[in-house]
């Protein structure tokens, strides 16, 4: 279908000027942060004098280095352990229990549409009596539960589309249950894996409700929280917080256009499948 | 967990089929045993505290000191005090442009170029539409709120035009602040609800828009007759998430405005973390918790019920 149509042409205009509202208040942070320090710049205009050096002294300011490995550590601690329980329990559910158990899933599913914001009183006063508020671990624990519902649900989708009978001919062979799941079933499910990674890699990253509840010190948080201390100190330096925000989101950024092909199909199928 | 926990070499699909008492007591204890993980992860940090939330909604405490118990008071405060109605009516007037605008700029888009948006030009579409969905909602809203600022791109772009009687601060204005914050939240959702549209539209039958041409069918009936049930499920989709965004907004709203002026732009989710932890008032948070997880659920529920697949 490579005839240009009006329709086409209309469909392109309208796609181009989407693209471009998306783009232009990355355009006019950056014009700002360019500006030079204490002036208050205009929307979008490209400064006579590019201050470079803005973006370093945001580096310095926001303590990058601090932050970078900060959200590293807690995505270390997120994203492994939940892929892993979640696939085990999602190849549970879908090939070892008996429509009996169907309300397990059920109950796992309920979590779907839940709001954060409906738990975070509780977790609060959780947290606190596990003696972990304002470390890493109260983002960290509380994340992986509260990722068990999509994490769950996702694998169980996958395992349900393998086909019954390759489960059979591993069992021919002797293999045990566990030996089948580790060397035949998650060997399969690398696509499923993958995609569910990267969304709980980037819903870590982006986490913003747990850090600002639970965690007081910008430099044990994620990246979102720490965006949103930056912002409460330096909101009126407008240069500054401009740089300081470009940077703050620079590794994912850099990150989606690498893997840009992935990070699509993952936000697509998660937006489907949750 | 180590292999050993879970060897049990005689038990397998076969011995499932054929049932012996302790071959089925053993095929079940290893299904637990590869559930439990993830059972015991959501059970202690969802499950848990969302039975502990609605303990607190029937509580009036601060946190701090005895605990009293309240009955339905704290519900009865959520469902008739004039402020906190007016911030679940915000989340709820979220919804038209959290849901509402990308969906209708998502189908006009769809259903005017009604195929697959190959090379280069399709691969750079769908990096950039789906920027904002990347990034943290924390760098959407600081974004934004320097496009809404006096002297902001939006307000440079007015005056441009010739409309500097419109230029305002947005962000603090008792009128506009919602509109704006909306406006943030089309912005965030406009790329996915667009890709997912244009993804589904070219999975309809060419022919049958082919035939409708034939029988002289108006560009209104193909879209009304045609791509609105073809894109069903997508359109689901799009809503489902959507909505869900909006009436759980908390990120956008922290950093573009604190809820202000006023209470204009507070929604239940801001509201709960400052009822919570600034008013201490526990159980008026809650109840404010429960309910708004029950709008989600209600919201949610006739759009999965109309939309699924109807086979």
């Amino acid at each position: 279908m490579k005839t240009a149509t009006p329709n086409t042409l209309l469909a392109r205009g309208l796609i181009i000027l989407l693209m471009v509202v998306t783009l232009l208040p990355f355009l006019s942070m950056l014009s700002a942060a360019l500006a030079p320090q204490g002036t208050y710049p205009n929307g979008l205009q490209w400064p006579e004098d590019p201050q470079w050096g803005n973006f370093i002294r945001a580096f310095e300011v926001a303590k990058m280095d601090q932050l970078l490995l900060s959200s590293v550590l807690i995505v270390l601690g997120v994203v492994p352990i939940s892929v892993a329980i979640a696939t085990m329990a999602g190849y549970g559910l879908a090939k070892l229990t008996s429509a009996k158990y169907k309300w397990v899933y059920l109950v796992f599913v309920f979590g779907l549409t839940l709001p954060f914001e409906a738990v975070i009183t509780p977790l609060y006063y959780e947290v606190r009596a596990l003696g972990l508020l304002n470390t890493r671990f109260a983002i960290i624990l509380p994340l992986i539960g509260l990722y068990m519902p999509f994490g769950v649900y996702w694998m169980r989708a996958h395992f349900l589309n393998v086909p019954q009978d390759l489960t059979e001919a591993a069992q021919l062979d002797g293999a045990t249950r566990w030996k089948e799941f580790l060397l035949v079933q998650v060997p399969l499910a690398r696509p499923a894996i993958m995609s569910l990674s990267i969304l709980l890699f980037l819903w870590t990253w982006n986490q913003f409700l747990l850090p600002v509840v639970l965690v007081q010190d910008p430099m044990q948080r994620t990246m979102a929280g720490a965006l949103g201390a930056f912002q409460g100190q330096w909101g009126t330096d407008i240069p500054l917080l401009c740089a300081g925000s470009l940077l703050i989101l620079a590794p994912t950024i850099l990150l989606f256009l690498i893997f840009q092909r992935q990070f699509v199909a993952a936000l697509m199928q998660g937006a489907v499948k949750g | 967990m180590s292999e050993n926990t879970v060897s049990a070499p005689d038990v397998s699909q076969t011995a499932l089929r054929r049932p012996s008492s302790s071959g089925r007591r053993k095929a079940r204890l290893i299904a637990w045993a590869f559930v439990a993980p993830a059972a015991i992860a959501y059970a202690a940090f969802v499950l848990v505290p969302l039975c502990m939330s609605v303990y607190y909604s029937f509580l009036r405490w601060d946190g701090i000191g005895k605990a009293r118990f309240h009955g339905l008071t704290n519900y009865i405060t959520v469902l008739t005090d004039s402020d906190l109605l007016q911030i679940i009516g915000n989340a709820f007037q979220l919804v038209i442009y959290f849901s509402l605008i990308p969906v209708a700029l998502g189908l006009a888009v769809a259903s005017a170029i009604r195929s697959h948006m190959a090379g280069r030009f399709g691969t750079m579409t769908r990096t950039v539409l789906f920027l904002p969905q990347v990034i943290p909602l924390v760098a959407a809203g600081i974004a934004w709120s320097w496009m809404f600022a006096s002297s902001g791109l939006v307000n440079q772009t007015l005056k441009a035009i010739g409309l500097s009687d419109w230029a305002r601060g947005w962000l603090g204005d008792f009128v506009w602040a919602l509109p704006a914050v909306g406006m943030i939240g089309a912005w965030v959702q406009l790329g996915l609800c667009t890709m997912l549209l244009v993804t589904g539209i070219t999975k309809i039958d060419p022919s049958l828009y082919e035939a409708a041409r034939l029988d002289g069918a108006r560009a209104w009936h193909e879209f009304r007759y045609i791509t609105l049930p073809g894109l069903r499920q997508e359109i689901g989709v799009c809503i489902t998430v959507t909505v869900i965004a909006a009436l759980a907004s908390f990120d956008i709203v922290y950093i573009s405005t604190q809820g202000g002026p006023g209470i204009t732009t507070t929604v239940p989710g801001l509201e709960i973390y400052r009822l919570a932890f600034a008013h201490r008032q526990v159980g008026l948070a809650s109840a404010l918790a429960i309910v708004l997880m029950l709008l989600v659920l209600i919201s949610i529920a006739p759009v999965q019920w109309l939309t699924r697949d109807k086979k």
